[in-house]
């Protein structure tokens, strides 16, 4: 239990690169929900926008994320601050199962349900905060809980771009070839991944329509 | 000129309240609809028959623009239902599905007060409307605050009706309200409707493909196949109708049906 030890003379620096991590992961996400939820929504009811919308998100998802990260390096007002870089790394990298649930979700739900809100004289506006959003909230819930989960992951590596995060102690570590240095980082991450998972997942089925 | 003479056509006056003129749908190179022309009366229920594909939901439809014609026009209080505003003309038209189509993450107090909650009724006033339409169709208080799934298929059907009842509109849509429904609940609920009918005096387009049905709960019956408009009779005149499909109906249902249609008149 030599991480153990480490973790513990070391947890100011533990907390703080936690911190830093929760902060990286929370602002992406939330994020990527504001632009995601309503690009969702919007290929859920213009079909055409569908193939480029979900197209461009997978084809994002597909860059190797440490070339994304290089890639950004060079642009002006992001490369300035490695933080920002990392945050808009992972939001597009967040955008995909955010988009894909949303889209799901308000497709899946009772084509009857929304007929009888039209034919009541729901307005679209209406039908869609008041019907298709709440009933379509545990699918997208669930979308975004994948977000943060693969999220939570994909930060260990901005600590390559010096964006900080519990990365850093990973990165240290392979260099120092010590593993309870990369256990300090990589053990407090798995525990994010698995309490956001475990957090979001209660959410998501206490908003499961009864 | 012609805008003061349609404004002079007042609901419960001679004109028919929901009139078709020449009405065709086609989506695509499927014709659904050909050459529609049916009015309906102010205060008649009137029955669409026939069976799935014959083109009686697209009919229902028509009415509350759910669907648009591609050919001839639907008038709704004597004015075509593409000039008015689609939102106000359908929440004037009481509409209930056979799915039912309840909101499954609202209560039923809620579910029941959609339109007045969106036509902006202050809550007490909702309140004691929901009260009053459980009353209504016989359903107990104490179901207000249960959700949909908590409910039976009887109690949501009743619920359904409340629902379209809510506004008070004139008119009501029914889309094989009781088609779900096991064989008894579904009687209970033909005679209560025929009950609240007698009360309410509501002009009632309903469809259906039970012939029962039609003949027990239709002041008229329009009887569609494959798209066309067959024919329109009262219940007594489509037992002994020797209308080709008419009589087929009638063999295909069997005995006992002139009885039915009786009592659907008295």
């Amino acid at each position: 239990m030599n991480w153990f030890r480490f973790i513990l003379q070391n947890r100011e620096q533990v907390l703080e690169l936690t911190g830093e991590h929760l902060w990286l992961v929370g602002t992406s996400t939330l994020l990527a929900a504001v632009i995601g939820i309503p690009l969702g929504v919007l290929i859920s009811r213009r079909p055409l926008w569908n193939k480029p919308v979900l197209g461009s998100a997978n084809i994002i998802q597909t860059i190797p994320s440490l070339a994304l990260f290089g890639f950004l390096l060079p642009v002006p007002w992001l490369g300035a601050r490695a933080d920002r870089l990392a945050i808009l790394a992972l939001t597009l990298y967040a955008l995909l199962p955010i988009i894909r649930n949303t889209y799901t979700g308000i497709r899946g739900v009772d084509a009857a349900v929304v007929e009888a809100g039209r034919g009541m004289g729901m307005t679209e506006r209406q039908l869609l905060f008041q019907v298709q959003l709440p009933l379509a909230m545990s699918v997208i819930l669930s979308g975004v809980r994948v977000a943060v989960v693969i999220s939570v992951g994909l930060a260990t590596i901005a600590a390559a771009i010096g964006a900080g995060g519990l990365g850093e102690f990973i990165f240290r570590g392979l260099a120092m070839v010590d593993d309870k240095v990369i256990l300090a980082g990589a053990i407090p991450a798995a525990i994010l991944a698995l309490g956001a998972d475990f957090s979001l997942g209660w959410l998501e089925k206490s908003l499961r329509a009864p | 000129m012609l805008a003061a003479m349609q404004s002079t056509v007042k609901p419960g006056n001679t004109g028919p309240i929901i009139e078709f003129r020449d009405v065709a749908y086609r989506v695509g190179d499927v014709q659904i609809l050909v050459g529609l022309n049916l009015q309906v009366q102010f205060g008649e229920t009137l029955v669409l028959l026939g069976r799935s594909g014959s083109g009686k939901t697209t009919t229902l439809k028509l009415v509350n623009r759910l669907v648009a014609p591609t050919a001839g026009e639907v008038r709704v209080r004597g004015v075509p239902n593409t000039e008015a505003d689609v939102i106000r003309l359908r929440r004037g038209i009481g509409y209930v599905i056979q799915e039912v189509g309840l909101f499954p993450h609202f209560t039923v107090e809620r579910n029941i007060g959609v339109v007045p909650r969106i036509e902006g009724w202050a809550d007490e006033k909702i309140r004691a409307r929901v009260e009053e339409l459980l009353q209504l169709v016989g359903l107990e208080r104490e179901i207000m605050s249960r959700y949909p799934h908590q409910l039976s298929g009887g109690q949501r059907q009743r619920v359904g009706v409340a629902r379209a009842l809510a506004a008070d509109p004139e008119m009501l849509l029914m889309d094989e309200p009781f088609g779900a429904l096991d064989p008894l609940t579904r009687d209970e609920l033909q005679s209560e409707f025929l009950a609240l009918q007698q009360r309410l005096n509501k002009t009632v387009v309903f469809v259906t493909h039970d012939l029962r049905e039609a003949l027990r709960l239709g002041s008229r019956v329009a009887l569609m196949e494959a798209g066309h408009l067959v024919t329109v009779l009262s219940p007594q005149e489509f037992v002994r109708s020797t209308d080709r499909w008419a009589s087929a109906y009638v063999r295909a249902f069997g005995e006992g049906l002139e009885s039915v249609a009786n009592r659907g008149a008295s």
